[in-house]
């Protein structure tokens, strides 16, 4: 990969990093609501991952959602003002933390109904097979969602109907406070994918080259096999399932433990190892990001909330 | 009597109904090591073991479908989901087999089981997360749809559903665990099916349960301020619904308004005001007001999901409109 992407690829990393941060103080302050699901300490998963994908490949998640959004091209501005419930937000104050999409940049969304949107992105690539081309649909869930049966169904129709679906599963450990192993009967959720005669590999979600080679492999075996395939990142979440956990479901030693490969970190070392940047360059790009983010609370504070005729709006695409 | 929390009821029903009966066990996500999302079965996990306090995947289906299967088989499940948004991945259990095995196989099982589930807006969850789906639930013969409103039927219809022989769906409201009151001490039940005047009054009734009681105490306290005396009936179980002390109260008032969380058309408003005007029709003095959930989505903005909710400023505007 060129130097220019590499750090690039950490920008996005450590803005993703910082707009979650912020949007943790602006939840404490009470000026977003609702249930808020952070990315920390999976950056290098969904920055690895899009990074490998074109333009024109369709990209869904799971309530996990402001990373990818990041990553998929949303500017933080209108994330930030979705998070605040905004006019200017993607989703126009509407959805708010789990619910950012943005069509034009193939980011089809945050969905928070766990496992309900892997059927959908069976759907697409149906959609996408029946119009001939070969893009390809990149579906994002965590472990907890292979447990339930949208997960075996869309994965058996796409194996059967030869669908275009790269299948990611961030394997974080946990599902709100249960193990893997206290809910899944296997805990390499990839060999799932093998009584489905489907294609499959896992990767280290910590360390984003990583992740960047697997899903360039795994999309191309898709496109020209027109197979789907399911790629398993093992990762973890620093913080709770979601703000106000109170986390008593495992100790503290454990998340000190997995912070230490902090994938941001990881990646500023090999960075500077391989002499790709110094030290002092990557430092510039930490400030930049902070600033990027100030100004994105700044614009979403100083956006309009939706005007009140707004709440009848769009619940119809049909007008009249 | 002691002042507890609707969460304090529950909790108190959901262990004094396992300590009375073996055959009751807890199922469902977060309930265990977590001690529930709502934070209802804290410390069960430690007191009652893994056995008693199952911990599942998330698979909604292996949950209602495992709760109908041991219930006929002779235990008492106790199935939580998480909210009842997560129940429409188990539709199917829920409202085409739960309700329907004990009659189509000619009475040959029963299912003693419970669904307890939260539901309700006003958390800025989104619309998926939101929903007050209750009347769609009430419309299907063969379950018992329960939604209390205060801590004491909480606590004494819980213990009644669990003691069931027939599949029950209690409904709780996600922002109204905190709400205070009166419980008895000791084991005491209240019977499914019985609605009650939880508040006397000569000028107006209002007809509500769950969400819509709270609301309407308070609507019925400014009313009162300015002279105007509602009744307010809580009708706390849908489904065998119990019209009787509906109708009392209307022969004597002659006005009604009916409030609910859920959406105004096909709702729970509906039913109650067809059978005021099919029991009552002589003593209607003046058109039947339903205060409803506007018909939208519910958005995540706060100002937009608090103008989509019933408020109860819109219960004191629709009682003076009945009385005018
Ligand atoms: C059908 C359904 N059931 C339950 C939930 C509640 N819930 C939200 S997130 C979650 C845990 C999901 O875990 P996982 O899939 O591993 O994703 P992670 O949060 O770890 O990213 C649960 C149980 C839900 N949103 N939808
Ligand atoms: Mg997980």
């Amino acid at each position: 990969m060129k130097k220019e992407q590499q750090i690039d690829l950490y920008h996005q990393m450590v803005l993703i990093r910082r707009l979650e941060e912020r949007g943790a103080e602006l939840y404490q302050q009470g000026k977003i609501g609702g249930f808020m699901h952070l990315y920390i300490g999976q950056e290098a998963v969904s920055t690895g991952l899009i990074a490998a994908r074109e333009p024109r490949d369709r990209v869904i998640t799971a309530y996990r959602d402001h990373g990818v959004a990041l990553n998929c091209g949303i500017p933080a501005n209108e994330i930030m003002a979705e998070l605040l419930g905004k006019s200017t937000g993607m989703s126009k104050g509407k959805g708010g933390s789990m619910h950012m999409a943005d069509t034009s940049k193939n980011m089809w969304g945050g969905h928070a109904i766990v496992g309900g949107h892997l059927p959908i992105a069976s759907g697409f690539a149906i959609g996408d097979q029946y119009a001939g081309n070969d893009n390809i649909t990149i579906c994002m869930f965590g472990e907890g969602a292979t447990n339930i049966g949208y997960f075996h169904e869309a994965l058996n129709i796409a194996k059967t109907w030869g669908l275009r679906v790269l299948w990611v599963c961030e394997n974080n450990q946990y599902g709100m406070g249960t193990t893997v192993e206290r809910a899944s009967a296997i805990s390499e959720i990839h060999l799932k994918a093998e009584a489905y005669g489907m294609k499959n590999s896992r990767v280290d979600g910590m360390d984003v080259m990583k992740v960047y080679d697997a899903a360039k492999e795994a999309l191309d075996y898709v496109r020209k096999n027109s197979q789907p395939y399911l790629l398993e990142i093992t990762t973890y979440r620093f913080r709770g399932h979601s703000m106000g956990d109170p986390e008593r479901y495992r100790k503290q030693e454990e998340v000190k433990k997995w912070e230490e490969s902090d994938p941001i970190g990881i990646f500023r070392k090999q960075l500077i190892e391989k002499k790709t940047a110094t030290a002092k360059a990557l430092d510039e790009i930490d400030t930049q990001a902070e600033e990027e983010i100030v100004k994105a609370v700044e614009f979403a504070e100083a956006s309009p909330e939706p005007a009140m005729e707004d709440l009848f709006k769009n619940i119809y695409a049909d007008t009249e | 009597m002691p002042k507890i929390t609707i969460r304090e009821a529950i909790s108190q029903a959901l262990m004094e109904e396992m300590d009375r009966d073996p055959k009751v066990f807890i199922m469902g996500e977060e309930v265990g090591v977590w001690g529930g999302a709502y934070a209802v079965t804290k410390g069960f996990y430690d007191k009652y073991g893994a056995a008693r306090i199952k911990d599942t995947p998330i698979a909604e289906n292996a949950i209602i479908g495992g709760a109908i299967g041991a219930a006929m088989v002779g235990q008492r499940p106790v199935a939580e989901l998480m909210t009842i948004n997560f129940g429409f991945s188990a539709m199917d259990y829920i409202v085409n087999q739960a309700p329907k095995l004990h009659y189509m196989f000619g009475g040959q099982f029963t299912l003693p089981l419970v669904i307890r589930a939260v539901g309700g807006g006003g958390r800025q969850l989104g619309a998926t997360h939101s929903q007050t789906p209750d009347a769609i639930f009430a419309h299907f013969p063969g379950l018992k749809v329960v939604s209390p409103g205060t801590p004491e039927d909480a606590k004494g219809l819980l213990k009644s559903a669990i003691r069931s022989n027939d599949p029950v769906l209690f409904l709780e409201h996600a922002t109204m665990y905190q709400v205070r009151g009166e419980v008895p001490e000791g084991d005491f039940t209240i019977p499914i099916g019985k609605s009650k005047v939880q508040r006397e009054g000569k000028d107006v009734t209002i007809v509500t349960y769950c969400k819509g009681l709270e609301l309407s105490m308070k609507a019925a306290e400014d009313l009162s301020k300015e002279g105007i005396e509602v009744e307010v009936v809580d009708l706390r179980t849908l489904r065998p619904l119990d019209m009787e002390p509906v109708i009392e109260s209307f022969k004597k008032t002659n006005r009604a308004v009916v409030v609910e969380e859920g959406w105004k058309s096909y709702g729970v408003g509906s039913e109650i005001v067809s059978r005021i005007y099919e029991e009552a029709f002589d003593y209607v003095d003046a058109p039947i007001i339903r205060v409803a959930q506007k018909e939208v989505p519910l958005p995540y903005n706060r100002t937009l999901e608090q103008a989509a909710l019933p408020q109860v400023a819109d219960i004191v505007a629709a009682v003076k409109e009945v009385l005018k």
